[in-house]
């Protein structure tokens, strides 16, 4: 059985290797700060305990006030998983690091984000418009989009 | 002196024989050798995620069945086991032996059809294609029993199943088990040590075991590349927990591993449905009470399976309404093609289209 582990417990110990950068941790998810996100991506791949080397769904929902974007971490060698989110207060240039340099799982999914949301992954090698054609105008996934 | 090419673009699809869908691959070549790719989707976008925004939570579940059109059973009852624990949804004992026979049937008939259809990119034209046919359509004949369709089946429902099986599903489904057994045999009597099939998948395209694990990979790929990770065992949804059954795992990760995998996994499966078979309660409810329009509680829910193709998804936030705020579907062979660049590169263009038929992709699910 996969633990899924609890936001509060590990945001604790993120928090003590990386000050400043939780800013809630509740049963099912923790919450980053989005500026280090990449640092807690690094130290949850990293750390003995955690090693979250497995990435798979990535995704992002828009809350019309902020946008969310979500990574659910596996680890095969430990068997559990923590659902990790951001949040964007940017409504007009909305961008998060990117993680594909750390799991190449985000490099589609990130590009999908990018298309149907418009959140932009800072460092993503080819972001580009995936299933939408270049020159679409808006982002059909916002929910203010009609 | 070595003779020099100059380089040069090549379109592959989006109408292509062995593209499995309108999928459309620019390739950079050097003479005949692949030096770049990249894959271009998006064809056969339908915007589901965005319809399911103005849709009750049943009336999504046809939806679903458009995504991988060859394994529609398993796209609903992933559907379904999210939306059923966003909102705390018991599913009745009978209901759950219901989905995981319909669940194996569902994989077998898919992986038959990767198996054909791979052999065709191999060059044996059509004839394991027909063979694998012969079986599937006694798959279908199943599905068409208890709910009419034949492709598109909207028969699992939030909560369990829409009706009961017929009094004549179940011979017919015993005769199908102890059949499908000899068929398996044929079929590898027929491929497994054919020389020329063994030269095109040997060794060929191999996807290293620390890239399936970064890219995220699921479903056959990922255990073919010797990675022991199948949700149906470390993280047993349903009734997995009680059954008996091996995971199946290739060695190198090359395009006869990925094809070997999905060959035993058609053995577990019919291992999986015979215990099935034998454990289901006779009577019982099919379906927990839900009212056709619910509201569950705001809050938010993934629910996962292990499909045919991998590990697919569905993150669902409700705000409380009778439509899902957001949904998102996790598709496994989007995911799969990510390593698809590394796997080609200086390889040849009829090894191309070999290797992308083993990943056993469908555009249905990629584009959504």
């Amino acid at each position: 059985m996969t633990v899924a582990l609890n936001g509060e417990e590990t945001g604790k110990k993120v928090a003590e290797a990386i000050p400043g950068s939780v800013v809630s941790g509740d049963k099912n998810s923790l919450i980053v700060e989005s500026k280090s996100l990449l640092q807690v991506a690094e130290y949850l791949k990293n750390t003995p305990g955690m090693e979250f080397d497995y990435l798979t769904v990535v995704t992002a929902v828009d809350y019309l006030d902020y946008f969310e974007v979500v990574y659910r971490l596996v680890s095969m060698k430990n068997n559990q998983s923590l659902m990790l989110k951001t949040r964007v207060f940017d409504r007009v240039n909305p961008t998060v690091a990117s993680v594909t340099g750390l799991w190449r799982a985000a490099y589609y999914q990130e590009r999908e984000i990018y298309d149907l949301l418009g959140i932009k992954f800072e460092g993503h090698p080819y972001l580009k418009r995936l299933l939408l054609w270049e020159g679409f105008e808006g982002y059909p996934l916002r929910r203010d989009y009609l | 002196m070595p003779i020099k090419t100059e380089s040069f673009y090549l379109n592959v699809g989006p109408q292509h024989p062995s593209t499995h869908g309108v999928f459309r691959l620019r390739l950079s070549l050097d003479g005949e050798v692949v030096t770049d790719v990249e894959p271009i989707v998006g064809y056969l976008h339908r915007g589901i995620e965005k319809l399911a925004e103005t849709r009750t939570y049943t009336q999504i579940i046809p939806l679903t069945d458009r995504l991988d059109y060859l394994a529609s059973m398993t796209d609903n009852v992933a559907y379904c086991v999210a939306v059923e624990k966003l909102a705390g949804i018991k599913v009745p004992e009978r209901a759950e032996y219901i989905r995981i026979i319909f669940s194996e049937l569902m994989r077998i008939s898919s992986h038959m059809m990767a198996v054909g259809f791979y052999l065709n990119d191999c060059g044996a034209f059509f004839t394991p294609v027909l063979y694998m046919w012969r079986e599937r359509e006694k798959i279908i004949d199943l599905f068409d029993m208890v709910c009419g369709q034949r492709l598109l089946y909207n028969y699992m429902r939030v909560g369990g199943v829409s009706q009961d099986l017929p009094d004549e599903f179940m011979p017919a489904l015993k005769k199908f088990v102890d059949e499908m057994p000899r068929y398996i045999g044929e079929y590898n009597q027929l491929i497994k040590q054919n020389e020329i099939f063994l030269a095109r998948s040997k060794g060929v395209g191999i996807l290293p075991r620390e890239t399936a694990i970064n890219i995220g990979a699921s479903g056959p790929v990922l255990r073919a590349s010797g990675v022991k990770w199948d949700l149906r065992k470390m993280d047993p949804y349903s009734l997995y927990d009680r059954f008996d059954f091996d995971i199946c795992t290739g060695e190198v990760g090359d395009c006869y591993d990925r094809y070997w995998v999905r060959m035993q996994e058609m053995t577990q499966s019919l291992r999986i449905i015979e215990q099935a078979m034998k454990q289901m309660p006779d009577k019982g409810p099919v379906c927990a009470d839900v009212p056709q329009f619910f509201r569950p509680p705001a809050g938010e829910a993934y629910g996962y399976i292990e499909a045919p193709k991998g590990n697919l998804g569905f993150y669902i936030v409700s705000d409380g309404s009778i439509a899902p705020y957001r949904l998102h579907i996790f598709p496994p062979t989007l995911i799969n093609i990510t390593a698809l660049r590394d796997m080609v590169i200086g390889w040849k263009v009829a090894d191309l289209i070999i290797i992308f038929g083993s990943m056993d992709v469908v555009l249905g699910e990629i584009d959504r």
